[in-house]
């Protein structure tokens, strides 16, 4: 049983973390693995740096992921991927949008934005760097960002077999599923 | 069919299939979503919103006397409020099976303590469960309710925020329709006056005894059999994390069904391994009673009761082993600390009363909590829901006997004013107190994330009822000192602090009535404040970077050391002014922009 693969989708409150997980723990069922997704609500929420930890295979116990025990980590925001890169197996990928998010503090002068946030990443783990952003804002909606996140997960996770356009169906509201199901495609083409 | 549920929906669901007919609650993390979850099913089950756990409690206590199955969700220092009626409902048990949802938070997320609520169960002498997935906590709910009924007990269903939020699979079932027992007035059962209470505490002894011989026969309590040099005793999400650790290396007790414990399994368990451990989250709730009986086991010495469980602690503290992980320089990175939402009408209060010396700022539960961190600094204490009220009336008491030139103020919200704050205030009026009551009512219970109230003019199922008006409510108990101000106003919100200060000697109140920037305005709230429909913008050429704006702590407001500028959010931002009232040189105005 060490065929379970450990997913951490980490951003900040509001980037949409929680529907691309949703969609891809459906998905992952939908093919018969068994799923645990574990995520915080309440306070850390507003604004707050945010995860959802996905697990998956022949069959799962804990929900929580451990130091150093996740296969891939993809990060909504940069700060984010250094925050949680202690969670990264030592040959497992990064997924990084290419996207700076400042912390209310950071906007008013109280704290500083971390420099070179990719660099120090490309240094220690096998990174691949997306611009989620402009991405969907060329298929004409920005909020599919996290869709676009999701596709290259999928990609870089070999789980490209699973039929994700009826899984975004049964997700999205039925206006967005197109441009959505269009996300979904440019973020998979985006990994290799 | 099977579907990915979080825990909560689980508890919700389970409900529905038990025949729950009425389910009362108060919000509070990590149990929120559950009623919210089943106010849908509005055909087959009464869901209502209390003012507080108490009350809650009370009204489930009154549906299962009246003979239906009941049910009452709250978070764990919820029981505290609750535990006055669940005490005594313990002695007189019930009618229609009724289960007490305690959603406990380990590791603190969104709370103010981590108590472990199992000892209520004990505490109590009631039955407790505990499950440590989504389908344990669906199917433990119809179990639940057949324990009930048939040992006459209510029944505490111990969650944890782990087992609230995390989606894991459950097969979904049917409704079982349970038929309503007919209503019997039964004096020597539900009239607890010390005669018939003196009664009741013996069936209740009885009853203790009943429920261990179900405990150690009940199929929520189970072996697996391994290897038996390690045996692991466990519950909840504990034991899902000792099952990711050792895997099938080891031999498990695990106990779904935990007050009372299955002492004779655990003999048996404890008998057959060579070293037994006892995993379990926060305290030593069930290795205490196991050492009590003088059987050997490790616990607390290996695993902290402070904070949450996860595999990595059990792997480091027992087996010494952990994963190899990257090291790398992370000191530069910073937290994300929840603040106020732009427009959020809490921060224009704050935003003033955090700059007035020789106040105390007794603070209270709730989005207003926030008010104490940089750069408003505008709380002195949190200790819990309505506390704010009557604290500052004892201090003030002692400030004033005292001779110290101090002015306690209590700041609280609309949702804790109903929860509490009531009772708090009649304090400060009848004793004759003369602390600064302000009430920041926000038309909505914010933090837990918009839920209706008795202030809000309707109930959780959609029905429109009555509103009751704070500021009525206020003059009704006598008080004659009485403004309701708009908190984005900040000529007024400084010219009511200082009309506060100068009444020296009775009760003062301030109502600041602005609606939650996050809040879907009712036909009501857009016929008082009307709509959202324009923004600020800043002239970034006025604009001479003293950063006074950003002292408000708006999230819109974005500061650019290298032009010394600041700008603002189009997206965030709500237009509430607050930031354009601070600008010395009026470089920020308001623009019409229709609502997206
Ligand atoms: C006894 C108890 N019950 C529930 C909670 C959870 N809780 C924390 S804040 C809050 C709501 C506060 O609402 P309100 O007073 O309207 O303030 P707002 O968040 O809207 O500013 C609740 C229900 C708690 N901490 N303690």
């Amino acid at each position: 049983m060490t065929d379970v693969k450990n997913i951490l989708l980490v951003g900040v409150g509001g980037q949409g973390t929680i529907l691309a997980s949703k969609i891809l723990s459906n998905g992952l069922l939908e093919h018969g693995y068994d799923v645990k997704m574990a995520e915080i609500h309440g306070m850390s929420q507003r604004g707050g740096s945010v995860v959802s930890q996905v697990r998956y295979g022949e069959e799962v116990f804990s929900p929580v992921i451990d130091k150093g025990n996740a296969d891939i980590i993809v990060a909504f925001e940069m700060m984010e991927a250094l925050r949680w890169l202690g969670h990264l197996k030592p040959n497992g990928k990064v997924i990084v949008n290419n996207y700076k998010l400042p912390s209310a503090r950071i906007n008013s002068g109280i704290d500083q934005y971390p420099e070179n946030v990719l660099d120090r990443i490309k240094e220690k783990a096998n990174i691949t760097i997306i611009d989620a952003a402009d991405i969907a804002a060329d298929l004409g909606n920005r909020r599919t960002m996290n869709v676009v996140l999701l596709g290259s997960l999928i990609q870089a996770m070999d789980l490209d077999n699973i039929d994700w356009n009826t899984v975004v169906k049964e997700n999205i509201k039925e206006k967005f599923v197109d441009i959505n199901i269009e996300a979904l495609q440019a973020g998979m083409n985006c990994i290799k | 069919m099977k579907k990915l549920l979080t825990g909560n929906e689980a508890v919700a669901r389970g409900a529905y299939e038990a025949g729950v007919v009425f389910a009362s609650a108060y919000p509070g993390t990590p149990s929120t979503e559950i009623l919210e979850n089943i106010a849908p099913y509005k055909k087959d089950i009464i869901a209502e919103w209390a003012p507080n756990e108490k009350v809650a409690l009370e009204s489930v206590i009154g549906a299962s006397i009246a003979g239906a199955r009941s049910l009452a969700i709250m978070k764990h220092v919820g029981v505290n409020v609750a535990a006055d009626p669940l005490f005594t409902f313990a002695y007189t048990g019930v009618t229609g099976g009724t289960i007490l949802v305690t959603a406990d938070e380990p590791g603190m997320h969104s709370s103010q303590n981590e108590q472990d609520n199992r000892y209520y169960a004990k505490f109590a002498k009631i039955a407790m469960v505990e499950p440590s997935n989504s389908q344990e906590a669906k199917d433990m709910m119809l179990e639940s309710m057949k324990i009930s009924e048939e040992y006459d007990t209510p029944v505490l269903f111990r969650m944890t925020t782990r087992i609230c939020h995390s989606k894991t699979i459950v097969e979904l079932g049917e409704r079982e329709e349970a038929i309503k027992k007919p209503y019997v007035k039964n004096l020597q059962k539900y009239d607890a006056v010390p005669s018939v209470a003196r009664e009741l505490h013996k069936k209740v002894e009885i009853r203790l005894i009943k429920l261990e011989e179900y405990s150690n026969n009940s199929p929520l309590n189970y072996f697996e059999w391994n290897d038996k040099k390690i045996g692991i005793i466990s519950s909840g999400i504990a034991f899902q994390h000792a099952k990711e650790v050792f895997k099938d290396t080891v031999s498990y007790l695990k106990l779904g069904y935990t007050y009372p414990l299955p002492f004779e399994k655990i003999k048996e368990f404890a008998d057959q391994v060579e070293t037994l451990y006892v995993i379990e989250e926060l305290e030593p709730f069930i290795e205490e009673q196991i050492k009590a009986r003088g059987i050997k086991c490790t616990g607390k010495e290996k695993l902290s009761n402070q904070g949450e469980l996860n595999p990595d602690i059990i792997s480091k503290s027992l087996l010494n082993k952990s994963h190899e992980m990257i090291e790398y320089d992370a000191s530069d990175i910073v937290t994300r600390p929840p603040t106020f939402c732009a427009g959020c009408p809490h921060r224009g209060l704050f935003y003033e009363l955090g700059q007035r010396k020789n106040i105390m700022i007794a603070g209270d539960i709730g989005c207003y909590g926030l008010s104490g961190f940089a750069p408003l600094n505008a709380k002195d204490t949190t200790i819990c829901m309505g506390a704010s009220v009557s604290m500052a009336h004892g201090a003030q008491k002692i400030f004033n006997r005292y001779n110290e030139n101090v002015r306690a103020v209590a700041t609280i919200g609309d949702s804790t004013f109903f929860h509490t704050g009531i009772n708090s205030m009649l304090d400060v009026i009848y004793n004759r107190g003369n602390s600064i009551t302000i009430i920041l009512d926000n038309r909505i219970t914010g933090m837990t994330g918009q839920q209706d109230h008795p202030g809000t003019g309707y109930t959780l199922q959609g029905m429109p009822t009555t509103a009751i008006d704070i500021a009525d409510l206020i003059k009704a108990m006598g008080v004659k000192n009485l403004r309701v101000i708009n908190p984005n106003d900040l000529n007024e919100v400084n010219e009511s602090i200082d009309w506060a200060l100068a009444i020296e000697d009775e009760p003062s109140v301030i109502i600041t009535r602005w609606p939650c920037a996050l809040k879907k305005y009712s036909s009501q709230d857009l016929e008082e404040f009307g709509p959202i429909d324009s923004k600020c913008i800043i002239d970034e050429d006025a604009c001479i970077g003293c950063k006074q704006c950003v002292k408000t702590g708006c999230p819109a407001l974005i500061y650019d050391p290298e032009k010394n500028k600041v700008d603002i959010d189009p997206i965030q931002c709500v237009g509430c002014e607050v930031c354009m009232q601070t600008c010395p040189v009026d470089a920020i105005s308001k623009v019409g922009v229709k609502n997206d």
